[in-house]
C-alpha cells in the first residue's frame, strides 16, 4: 500500500510540472493570437480610444508579459479561466456545463472499444495464425484506417436517414419533458451512433494490442506448465494467456484518453452533441481564443487525472509495479 | 533472399504498395489530367455519378467536378501527410537524442515538455494553433507535427540511452569530438531505425488529422482537400450521400495503403536484420 502511495506521490509531483508547462504554453498561444480581450470586448460593445485605454489598464493588459503570466497563474489558482466574450459568462461555468456530456461520451466509447476490442482480441489470439485470426487482423486494420467523422456520417446515412431507426443528432429529444428512466433511455438512444463512431476506431487498437500481447504470452514457460498440468485449452486461454495480456491494455487506456478527447471534438460536431468538443469548435468559429485555451487546460487536467487513476488501478492489478522503484 | 522479393511475398504488403502507387499516380497526374482550377464550375450542380462520361463521378452542390477534386485532394493529403510526418520525426529524433545523450537536468526538462505535449489532446492543440495563426498548408503541417513528435522523441531517447554506452561513443569522446557532434553524427544516425519504423503509423495519423481539420473548415481554403469535400457534401447528406462517401473511401484506401506497405517494409527489414 505504501508502495502505491509513494508511486502516486511521484506521479503527482511530475504532473504539476507538466501542468505548469501546459499553462505557460497556452499563455504563449494566447499572446500570439491577434487582438486581446479588450479588442474582442470592443467588437461586441463598441467604444472610443479612451475607453480602450481604460479597460486595458483595468484588466492589467498594459503590464509586462511576465506580470501578465503571473496574473494568469494567480487567476488559474482560483480556478478562474476568465470571461468568455461569445457567451458573456465565466469560461469555467461554460466548460463545466459541457463537461458531463463529453465524459459520458468518452466513458461509453471507451467501454465499447475496450470491452469488444479485447474480447475479439482474445478470440483472434486464442488460435494464432488461424483463418479467423487473419480475418480479424485485416478487418481491424481496415477499421483503424477509417476517419471517425466519416464513419459517423455513414452511420447517419444508414441508420438515421435511410432506416430511421435512430435520431440524427443531439443528446436528447428537445422539449420532451422526459424524466427519470425515460430520459436516460432517450439519451442512450441518442448516444448509440456517436459512441459507435468514436469507439469503433479505438476498438481496432485494443484488438490488435490484445492479440499481439497474447502472442507474446503463449511463448512463456507458465503456459507450457499449464499445458503440462492438463488444463483445458479454454482455461489456458482465459485464465493464463488473456489475463496476462490484459495489463498493457490498461496502460493504453490512460495513454489513449488524450486521443479520445481529441476525437470527440469531430464526433460531437458531426452529431451536434453539446459537449466540450463541440464547444471547442464553437470557440474556433467565434475566434474566442481564451475559451479555446480554457478547454485545452481542462482537457490536460482531465488527461492527467485519468492517467493517475490508471496508475493506481495498475498498481492494484499487478503486484510487481513499483517494487523496484519504492526504494528510490 | 533479396529484400524486394521478401517484401513481395506477403500479399498485404503488395496490396498496400499497389494502393500507395495508385495514390501517388493520382497526385502526380492531377495537374495533367485535370488542368485548371478544380474548384471551378464544370457542369450542372448535383449531377449523380456515372451519368455523364465527361464527369464520371458527377458534380457537387456547386457543380464542381468530383473526380477532378478527388485527384487534386490526393495531392494535398499526400503532401501534408508526408511533410507533417517528416517534421514530427525530425523534431522527435532531435529532442529524443538531446534528452537521452545529455541526461540529467536537460533530459528531465525535455521529457517533461514531451509529457506536456502528450497530455494536451493533439487534435485540440492543432485546432488551437491553426485558429490562432490562420489556416495555410504550412501552418497545418506544423500544427499536426506539434501533436505527433512526442512518440518518436520517446523512442529515440530510449534507443540513445542504450547507444551512448557503446565503445565507439567512448572512442569519439577520447579523440576529443564535441559532445554535440557525437550526439548528432555518431549517436543519432544509429538510433534512427526504430524511429523510422514508426513512420507509416505517423504518416497515416497525419493524413487523418489533416482530413479532420479540413472537415472542420480549418484546412487551407485555396486547396481541395478530401476532408473539405466530405464537409461540403454533408449539407446534402440526405439527397446526395455519395458526395461525402466517395472522398471518405479515398481516405480509407490511402491510410490502409500506408499501413500495409509500412508494415511490409518493417517486417522485411526485421527479417533481414534477424538473418544477418
Amino acid at each position: 500500500m505504501t508502495r502505491a502511495l509513494t508511486l502516486l506521490r511521484r506521479r503527482l509531483v511530475g504532473s504539476i510540472f507538466v501542468l505548469l508547462i501546459v499553462i505557460v504554453g497556452t499563455f504563449l498561444l494566447l499572446e500570439a493570437a491577434p487582438g486581446d480581450a479588450v479588442d474582442a470586448y470592443m467588437v461586441s460593445t463598441g467604444g472610443d480610444a479612451g475607453m480602450i485605454e481604460l479597460l486595458r489598464h483595468r484588466w492589467g493588459l498594459d503590464q509586462s508579459e511576465l506580470t501578465r503570466l503571473a496574473n494568469y497563474l494567480w487567476a488559474l489558482l482560483h480556478l478562474d479561466l476568465g470571461q468568455s466574450v461569445t457567451f458573456s459568462r465565466p469560461i469555467r461555468d461554460v466548460i463545466l456545463e459541457r463537461l458531463p456530456t463529453t465524459l459520458l461520451l468518452m466513458v461509453s466509447a471507451t467501454a465499447l472499444s475496450f470491452g469488444l476490442g479485447s474480447a475479439l482480441g482474445v478470440y483472434a489470439g486464442a488460435r494464432p495464425g488461424s483463418f479467423r485470426d487473419r480475418l480479424l487482423s485485416i478487418g481491424s486494420l481496415a477499421l483503424y484506417a477509417v476517419p471517425g467523422f466519416w464513419l459517423g456520417l455513414v452511420l447517419i446515412v444508414v441508420f438515421a436517414v435511410d432506416l430511421r431507426w435512430l435520431p440524427i443528432g443531439g443528446i436528447e429529444t428537445l422539449a420532451s419533458d422526459k424524466t427519470g428512466l425515460d430520459r436516460a433511455a432517450d439519451i442512450a438512444t441518442h448516444l448509440i451512433l456517436p459512441v459507435s463512431a468514436l469507439g469503433f476506431i479505438y476498438l481496432a487498437l485494443y484488438l490488435r494490442m490484445m492479440r499481439a500481447g497474447m502472442a507474446e504470452v503463449w511463448r512463456q514457460d507458465f503456459v507450457l506448465a499449464a499445458r503440462a498440468k492438463g488444463l483445458s485449452r479454454r482455461r489456458i486461454v482465459l485464465a493464463h494467456v488473456a489475463r496476462n495480456a490484459l495489463l498493457p491494455l490498461v496502460t493504453m487506456l490512460g495513454l489513449q484518453s488524450a486521443q479520445m478527447l481529441g476525437g470527440s471534438v469531430v464526433i460531437e460536431s458531426v452529431f451536434s452533441v453539446p459537449g466540450l468538443g463541440r464547444l471547442a469548435q464553437e470557440a474556433v468559429a467565434a475566434r474566442d481564443t481564451p475559451l479555446l485555451l480554457g478547454i485545452i487546460l481542462t482537457s490536460a487536467v482531465l488527461v492527467i487525472v485519468i492517467n493517475l487513476l490508471v496508475d493506481i488501478a495498475y498498481a492494484f492489478l499487478d503486484p510487481r509495479v513499483g517494487a523496484g522503484e519504492a526504494g528510490t | 533472399m533479396s529484400p524486394l522479393r521478401c517484401f513481395l511475398r506477403t500479399p498485404e504488403a503488395v496490396a498496400g504498395a499497389i494502393l500507395l502507387a495508385a495514390l501517388i499516380a493520382m497526385a502526380l497526374s492531377a495537374a495533367l489530367l485535370f488542368p485548371g482550377d478544380p474548384q471551378a464550375i464544370a457542369g450542372p450542380a448535383l449531377l449523380p455519378p456515372f451519368q455523364d462520361w465527361s464527369l464520371p463521378l458527377g458534380t457537387d452542390r456547386l457543380g464542381r467536378d468530383v473526380l477532378a477534386e478527388l485527384f487534386h485532394g490526393a495531392r494535398t493529403s499526400l503532401a501534408v501527410g508526408l511533410a507533417a510526418a517528416a517534421a514530427a520525426l525530425a523534431i522527435g529524433s532531435v529532442v529524443g537524442t538531446l534528452a537521452g545523450f545529455a541526461g540529467g537536468l536537460v533530459d528531465e526538462v525535455l521529457m517533461r515538455i514531451t509529457d506536456a505535449f502528450q497530455t494536451v489532446p493533439g487534435f485540440l492543440l492543432a485546432l488551437a494553433f491553426v485558429s490562432v495563426v490562420g489556416p495555410s498548408l504550412g501552418i497545418v503541417v506544423i500544427a499536426i507535427a506539434l501533436g505527433t513528435w512526442p512518440g518518436p522523441a520517446r523512442v529515440a531517447r530510449a534507443e540513445v540511452l542504450s547507444i551512448r554506452e557503446r565503445d565507439y561513443v567512448a572512442g569519439a569522446r577520447v579523440i576529443g569530438m564535441h559532445p554535440l557532434a557525437i550526439a548528432f553524427r555518431e549517436v543519432l544516425p544509429n538510433a534512427l531505425p526504430p524511429v523510422l519504423a514508426m513512420s507509416s503509423v505517423i504518416v497515416a495519423a497525419a493524413i487523418l488529422t489533416e482530413a479532420a481539420l479540413s472537415f472542420l473548415g480549418l484546412g487551407d481554403p485555396n486547396r481541395v482537400t478530401w476532408g473539405g469535400m466530405i464537409a461540403e457534401g454533408r449539407a446534402v447528406l440526405r439527397t446526395a450521400p455519395f458526395l461525402s462517401i466517395v472522398p471518405g473511401i479515398a481516405l480509407v484506401l490511402t491510410v490502409l495503403g500506408v499501413y500495409l506497405a509500412g508494415e511490409g517494409i518493417v517486417e522485411t527489414t526485421a527479417v533481414r536484420r534477424g538473418l544477418s
